[in-house]
Formats: structure tokens, C-alpha cells, sequence
């Protein structure tokens, strides 16, 4: 098993290598996700405040 | 022949476009997974170990590919600019823009094992050689149009300076591409030549190809996934996303 | 004409233009963009006189010596011209009689390459010691069929 990390004595440059693209190709997925989470988030709640109805001068006295 | 043109010019509208990358991208995840796996064993557990190299050589299991799709990435982008330009469609420049970070990290992923491979094998993680040199141009030609895009406020104009920018660096991908054969680099020549002829043993081959369709499968979910997103922010005062959205809030 | 056709025909001049000229200006550029200069090539003159240049080609076989320390005394050619390269230093993994070779430093009064640093330049083959001992005696076999 640790023959097989050791790669020969390559093991850092080899594992370098995967290990970098495996983060980055993690962290690319977890980002875009989140980007498109938080637009859904704030687009609806721009949206939320354009169809609610106006607020009337006596509400918003009663609050 | 008529009706597919149609269907053509339908699906480069947002609106019908948005729901047809959702359902594509469980899809190509799916197809990406499955074949990384494949492709992880057989780069490790399958493939025989270099003559040369020992077993440092794997390393090229991912250069390769990576390295392919740094530069398959802009050409496609430089052809969506040009659609862009010319025919004036609004998805082009969104599907540029969502294509840019994933070239932007390939590029990078690129430099960055072969600086890992380099040091080893040739004893430097960096030479300024015509390859690695342009190599390097094509990460900045990426960061560029995304900074440029960015800075830029109108939309509009941001979208015809970026297009512009993709049409002119294209010219860099020949470069990258041919350097090895147009000047004397410590880059080796390429190991699969366009003629056909290929240097290298087939279980190497066939684990570097099935990389190669990874990260192909693997691009275009994660780029339909985010071309979703931008297509979202900038159609966002339509009706058929303000309908989307009310839908969402409703639930 | 249509706008669009007119758009169209800009990008496609626009694309010409740039393509030829990008191709003028690497054929100007011609070999000042090589990495490294060949034995050949230092034997016409070509290479930088007075200061730090690279030099490339194949270690002749059997002409690795070892000297005090690291200090090590090689032959490299491209199969025309050859030329003596002082090196002291560690050599990469790759550095093998018969592989390409590229080292940095300066030609010496006498001829002699005084490298200071010494890279190894790899062929773009892959495969496995069983593959390259056949293929090694295959080709032993065709030299010495072909010398019968």
C-alpha cells in the first residue's frame, strides 16, 4: 500500500498532481452550485418585493 | 433541413435554452463520474509503468487532457464570440462567459502538473521554451477576458470588448499547438500526432482518452450549470423568468 | 447588404488579417524563438559568442566521465557535430547516455561548453520495459541484418 503512494519516489509530484486537480474540481463544483443557490435567493426576493402590493400609509403607522 | 434550422435558432434562446442545460446536467455528471473513475483506475492500477519514466510518467494522465482542454475550452469561446458578433444572440456571450473560469482552471491545472512533471524528469519546474511559454499566455488570455468582462459595466459593450479579445488570442492556440514542432523546445513533440501515428502504449492511450472524455462530460455539466446562473441575472426582468421565479416563491 | 452579412464579412476580414499577420511576424522571428542552438549550429557561428546560451542535442554514448564530487565531463552531439560539456552540479532523472540533452553556460576559449545548469530533454514515447527491450532488439537485429 505504501509502495503504491510512494509511486516510485514520484509519489509527491504524482500525487501533486491528481490531489490539485481533484481540489480544484471539488471547490469548481461547491462554487458554482453556491453562485446559483445565492442568485436564486436574491432574484426571488427582488421579485417578492416587486409583485407585493404597495404599502398603504396606515400600515405601515400600525407596525 | 428547414425545420432543424428553426429548432437551431429556438434552442440559442435563453428561455428555451435555460430548462434544456437543466435537464442535460445531471446527465453529463453522471457520465463525468463514472468515467473519471474508470479512467483513475485505469491510470493506476492498469496502465504498466514507463521503461523511462517509472511510474512518475502518470502524471500524464491528466497533463494531457487537461492541457487539450485548456485550448478546445477558447476555441470554443473565440467560435461563440464570433456567433456573437455576428449574429447578435444573447446566449453566446453567456456561454462564453460561463466557459471562461473552467478554461481559466484547466489552463492553470495544465501548468501546474507539468511544472510537477517537469522538475523530475527535466530538472526545472519552469523554461521559458516557445511551449510552456505560450502556455502560460493562455492562462493570461483567460483571466484577461474575465477581468475585462468585469470591469466593463454596460453588459452590451462588455460582451463585444470580450468577443474581441477571444478573436484575437485565438491565434495563440496554433502557437501552443505547433510550437514544439516550429522552434527547438525541451518540450517534447506531441504523443498523439494528427497523422495518426502514436507513440505510446495502448493502455496508456485508451486511460489518457477516457481522462480526456472526463473532463470533457465534466465541463459541460459544470458549465450548463453555470451558464443557468448567468442566464438567470441577465434575462432576470423578463417575463418567463419573473414567472420562474414567482413559481419558486409560491412553493 | 444585410447588417449581419456585414458583420460576418468583418470578422472574417478582421480574422484574415490577424492570421497573416501573426504568420509574417513568426516567420520574422524564424529561430530567435529557440530554446536551445545545436552542435551544427555553434560550429557555424550561430550561437552567442560572449555570453550564456543553450546548447542541445544527444549525449554520446560511453563518453560520461565522472570527475572530483559532482563534477562530470560528457559529449553531446546531433549526429554532424560534437562538442565536450563541463558540468558540475546534479543530474536530472532523465540524464542518460544516448537522450537528449539541453545544458546552459558559456562556450570557453578552447572549445568546451562550461554548462551551469543541465536539463534533460525527453522523446514523447511511452511504454513498457518489456515493449522497449523488443523494440531495442528488433532494432539491433535490422542494424546487423542490414550490415550482413
Amino acid at each position: 500500500m505504501s509502495e503504491f503512494f510512494a509511486m516510485g519516489g514520484y509519489g509527491l509530484y504524482v500525487w501533486g498532481s491528481f490531489g490539485a486537480m481533484a481540489l480544484l474540481m471539488v471547490a469548481e463544483v461547491i462554487i458554482v452550485r453556491q453562485q446559483r443557490h445565492d442568485m436564486l435567493t436574491r432574484l426571488r426576493r427582488m421579485e417578492r418585493q416587486r409583485t407585493a402590493p404597495p404599502v398603504s400609509p396606515e400600515k405601515e403607522s400600525g407596525k | 433541413m428547414n425545420s432543424r434550422l428553426i429548432n437551431w435558432f429556438k434552442l440559442s434562446s435563453p428561455a428555451t435554452f435555460y430548462p434544456f442545460a437543466g435537464r442535460m446536467v445531471p446527465w453529463f455528471s453522471w457520465i463525468a463520474i463514472i468515467l473519471l473513475v474508470i479512467a483513475l483506475y485505469l491510470s493506476f492500477f492498469v496502465a504498466p509503468t514507463d521503461y523511462k519514466q517509472g511510474e512518475g510518467y502518470r502524471i500524464i494522465f491528466i497533463h494531457v487532457p487537461v492541457a487539450w482542454m485548456s485550448m478546445f475550452i477558447y476555441v470554443i469561446m473565440a467560435g461563440w464570440a464570433a456567433v456573437g458578433l455576428v449574429y447578435n444572440t444573447r446566449l453566446s456571450a453567456m456561454m462564453s462567459e460561463a466557459l471562461a473560469p473552467t478554461g481559466a482552471m484547466f489552463a492553470f491545472l495544465s501548468l501546474w502538473t507539468g511544472a510537477l512533471w517537469g522538475k523530475p524528469m527535466w530538472g526545472t519546474w519552469w523554461v521559458w521554451d516557445a511551449r510552456l511559454t505560450s502556455s502560460l499566455i493562455l492562462l493570461f488570455l483567460y483571466i484577461g477576458f474575465i477581468a475585462l468582462k468585469s470591469a466593463i459595466e454596460d453588459p452590451r459593450r462588455a460582451d463585444r470588448a470580450g468577443a474581441i479579445l477571444l478573436l484575437v488570442g485565438v491565434i495563440n492556440i496554433p502557437i501552443i499547438y505547433f510550437s514544439v514542432r516550429w522552434w527547438n523546445t525541451l518540450h517534447q513533440g506531441a504523443t498523439i500526432k494528427m497523422s495518426g501515428q502514436t507513440s505510446m502504449d495502448e493502455t496508456m492511450l485508451i486511460a489518457m482518452l477516457i481522462m480526456t472524455f472526463a473532463v470533457w462530460a465534466y465541463t459541460i455539466a459544470v458549465v450548463l450549470l453555470r451558464v443557468r446562473t448567468i442566464i438567470l441575472e441577465r434575462e432576470r426582468d423578463t417575463t418567463w423568468v419573473r414567472t420562474l421565479l414567482q413559481e419558486g416563491n409560491r412553493r | 447588404m444585410k447588417a449581419r452579412e456585414k458583420r460576418l464579412v468583418m470578422v472574417l476580414v478582421g480574422m484574415t488579417v490577424l492570421g497573416l499577420s501573426g504568420w509574417l511576424v513568426f516567420n520574422a522571428l524564424g529561430n530567435n524563438l529557440s530554446y536551445f542552438f545545436s552542435p551544427s549550429e555553434i560550429a557555424e557561428g550561430k550561437a552567442p559568442q560572449d555570453h550564456v546560451f543553450r546548447l542541445g542535442g544527444l549525449v554520446v554514448p560511453n563518453s560520461l566521465q565522472r570527475g572530483e564530487g559532482v563534477d562530470v565531463h560528457f559529449v553531446v552531439t546531433d549526429n554532424a557535430k560534437s562538442i565536450d560539456v563541463l558540468y558540475s552540479g546534479i543530474l536530472p532523472d532523465l540524464f542518460m547516455e544516448g537522450q537528449g540533452v539541453i545544458a546552459q553556460g558559456k562556450i570557453r576559449a578552447d572549445g568546451t561548453f562550461v554548462a551551469d545548469e543541465v536539463l534533460a530533454k525527453h522523446d514523447e514515447n511511452y511504454m513498457p520495459p518489456e515493449v522497449a527491450d523488443a523494440l531495442e532488439q528488433a532494432h539491433q537485429k535490422g542494424v546487423t541484418g542490414a550490415a550482413n
